[in-house]
């Protein structure tokens, strides 16, 4: 009743909107969602999921996440799944790891990687190895995430990438997620994962939102680790990038674009395995290729995607 | 006759029956050191027939596997890092009887002798220590990484057990299933910042973890007055409460390391034991072990120390056991350790294409680059 008053009272106007209401079907919610909240909601949903995952690192708990990843999630399961730790990142990783080897499945997390230098030898030689030297007896099911790579104005100490330097290593795995999505695919795929992931995020991108399609927003969705994504389909050059460089390649895509200059774009989203099939198929169709990372060029993630290419069987094919 | 009944008591005279030997007696053991600690562990242990042959048993298996890995190292049948553990049999045996096989245990290299406590066999280590398919990790760990079930180890980077052994005692407690953790380290590594980071966090959170020092008195060819600035490692955990006591005397190790246990299962956080050892070889195969200490140090604790035979002398002046029954333990000590060395030596090695399994757990099989481009290799969960 209180609708047909209120229907009668405001004439003409009214019957549009309800006419407007009746005859639009609404297309499936997707939202806006800042890279951040896609952490914070892969982290939650997969602390529920299972009783073993827990997270643990400096400011994670009580302070709500050093970048507010892990905001809200101490509040709601506790000090038992959710840890602060000291400053001591070669104790906590150890511990970590420890852990992961009698059962549990920890989330480490690095304020930024700069600091997991001090625990390198836990994540490599602790963690990475293990599996391969006990022949298959002991597995490590462990996620190390955090901040990677250049921040503002941070200086030298706080800037440096790894995604080198742990993309050397086997028996791990190494993610790089850009957007969204990626983060929280990519993050709980991570955590399913019954091997050593290091999940490298970016500061910078940590409040940019993007959109998150209705899929995405479900519990169960899975991005799969070792595949890369074509963000831009062209045809004049390849531009092989991950994390924030995604976002400079697809600004410099559109400036190329207004020149007639097509370039596709691939977000490499995972370093290790590398995705070379998905660089080589591009290449192969545009004959060119960039690769566009943040960290330094010699012996970096670019020299290996273009040693890989220059030693495919379709290089010479390129000529 | 006369003559068959005199054969007949000859008979029963020259046999020694069971109901001959003491079943158990009570030995006086010596008073620990403590630190922040009310009481330590008793003063006193029983030890009964059984438990003592079968003490006795285990630490001769270790001595005769050890000297077998250093005859065949010495062939070149096993190859890369060999450290031995002959001497210190007493912690591994007597820590092992103090806990129980589901609880946990982690330890650095000279793993050889907690492997075997920890259930596995002499066969399947020989056999890793020559790199072979038999092996306990299948040929790919080689000395320093033999697992077996809630053993992690065989750990090669000096002190990185300490934090993961704290883990496994983090899990034990959020799983609540009453298990504890032993963490063992040397003197050598016992001056790591990062043990020092796994004491502040395993005492926050209280977590099941005994920390065991095994202080044999050399860091590789440093002494421990050359290499730390306080030798009292049992106190070097501060607010942890410690106990330092002979790990020479089977039985010291096994009453420390209960009264240990139940400190932790009790929830009252970690505790640190410090064990004083002996280790009878160089550091590693690669070391004569004489650089830095004389013989005679050596001479003198394996002839007023060493702790099989402290072990053999209380069982035989207690008439716990015969002189004949432990050579009849020995036997059989150098024939398992020869079938074993047999079966280590002619095993195959693993098959190549087992080179690149194991990278991943549950995962689908994948390629793996091999020296060249051209060459691919297969590489299975």
């Amino acid at each position: 009743m209180a609708s047909l008053r209120s229907f009668l009272r405001s004439g003409k106007n009214a019957v549009s909107a309800v006419l407007r209401r009746e005859f639009h079907g609404t297309p499936p919610a997707a939202v806006q969602v800042t890279v951040r909240d896609a952490l914070n909601q892969a982290l939650d949903e997969e602390l529920e999921r299972d009783e073993r995952v827990f997270l643990l690192g400096e400011e994670v708990a009580q302070y709500d996440g050093a970048y507010k990843v892990s905001r809200g999630l101490w509040k709601k399961y506790g000090d038992k799944r959710i840890i602060d730790t000291p400053i001591t990142e070669m104790g906590f990783a150890g511990i970590a790891v420890g852990a992961a080897m009698a059962g549990l499945r920890p989330i480490c997390e690095f304020m930024t990687f700069n600091f997991s230098m001090q625990a390198i030898d836990q994540v490599i030689n602790s963690a990475a190895k293990t599996y391969y030297m006990s022949a298959g007896l002991q597995p490590v099911p462990i996620v190390f995430r955090g901040p990677n790579g250049a921040s503002a104005g941070v200086a030298a100490q706080h800037s440096q990438c790894f995604a080198a330097w742990y993309g050397h290593c086997p028996g791990l795995k190494v993610v790089s997620p850009w957007s969204a999505e990626d983060a929280k695919g990519l993050l709980k795929s991570a955590i399913r994962d019954d091997n050593p992931v290091v999940f490298l995020e970016n500061e910078l991108m940590y409040g940019v939102p993007f959109e998150m399609s209705e899929e995405a927003q479900s519990k169960d969705f899975l991005l799969p680790i070792g595949k890369a994504k074509i963000e831009r389909q062209g045809n004049h050059v390849t531009l092989v990038s991950h994390s924030r460089m995604v976002s400079l390649c697809l600004d410099a895509a559109a400036v190329l674009a207004k020149e007639g200059i097509e370039c596709e774009v691939i977000n490499m989203r995972t370093i290790r395995p590398l995705d070379a099939e998905a660089i080589e198929t591009s290449v192969m169709k545009t004959n060119h290729l960039i690769t566009v990372e943040g960290g330094w060029p010699q012996f970096g993630v670019g020299a290996e995607i273009l040693a890989r290419i220059m030693e495919g069987k379709d290089f010479f094919i390129c000529f | 006759s006369v003559e068959e009944f005199l054969n007949g008591a000859r008979v029963v005279v020259s046999a020694r029956t069971y109901a001959d030997f003491t079943p158990q007696a009570t030995f006086d053991i010596k008073k620990c050191d403590l630190h922040k600690l009310e009481e330590g562990p008793p003063l006193q242990a029983v030890l009964t027939r059984e438990e003592g042959l079968q003490y006795y048993r285990t630490m001769q298996t270790i001595r005769r596997m050890e000297l077998k890995a250093d005859q065949l190292y010495k062939q070149k049948i096993i190859r890369g890092f060999c450290h031995l553990y002959d001497g210190q049999e007493a912690c591994a045996v007597g820590i092992e009887t103090g806990i129980n096989l589901s609880d946990h245990l982690i330890t650095a290299y000279r793993a050889h002798g907690y492997t075997l406590t920890r259930g596995g066999t002499v066969r399947e280590i020989m056999a890793e220590l020559t790199g072979r398919r038999g092996g306990i990790a299948k040929g790919k760990g080689g000395s320093m990484h033999m697992y077996t079930k809630h053993f992690y180890g065989g750990n090669g980077i000096v002190g990185a057990q300490v934090p993961l052994g704290a883990g496994v005692a983090l899990a034990c407690k959020y799983l609540g299933n009453n298990e504890i953790c032993v963490c063992l380290y040397g003197d050598g590594a016992a001056n790591q910042g990062q043990i020092f980071e796994t004491y502040n966090m395993a005492s926050l959170w209280k977590l099941p973890c005994i920390f065991i020092c095994e202080n044999n008195k050399y860091g590789m060819g440093t002494s421990v007055e050359r290499a730390a600035a306080s030798t009292d490692y049992y106190k070097r955990g501060d607010f942890i409460p410690g106990l330092r006591l002979d790990g020479m005397d089977v039985l010291c190790v096994r009453e420390a390391t209960k009264f240990a246990a139940e400190h932790c299962r009790s929830g009252k956080g970690p505790i640190l034991m410090e064990l004083q050892t002996y280790r009878y070889h160089g550091h590693s195969m690669s070391d004569p072990g004489v650089s830095y200490r004389t013989r005679e140090e050596i001479q003198e604790v394996r002839s007023k120390s060493d702790p099989i035979s402290m072990l053999k002398d209380r069982m035989l002046s207690n008439n716990m056991a015969s002189v004949e029954e432990l050579k009849e333990i020995d036997v059989e000590v150098r024939k398992e350790i020869e079938d074993a060395a047999q079966f280590a030596t002619t095993d195959p090695e693993p098959p190549l294409d087992d080179l690149c399994n194991h990278i991943f757990y549950n995962d689908p099989p994948m390629e793996v680059r091999g020296t060249n481009p051209w060459t691919k290799l297969k590489s299975v969960s």
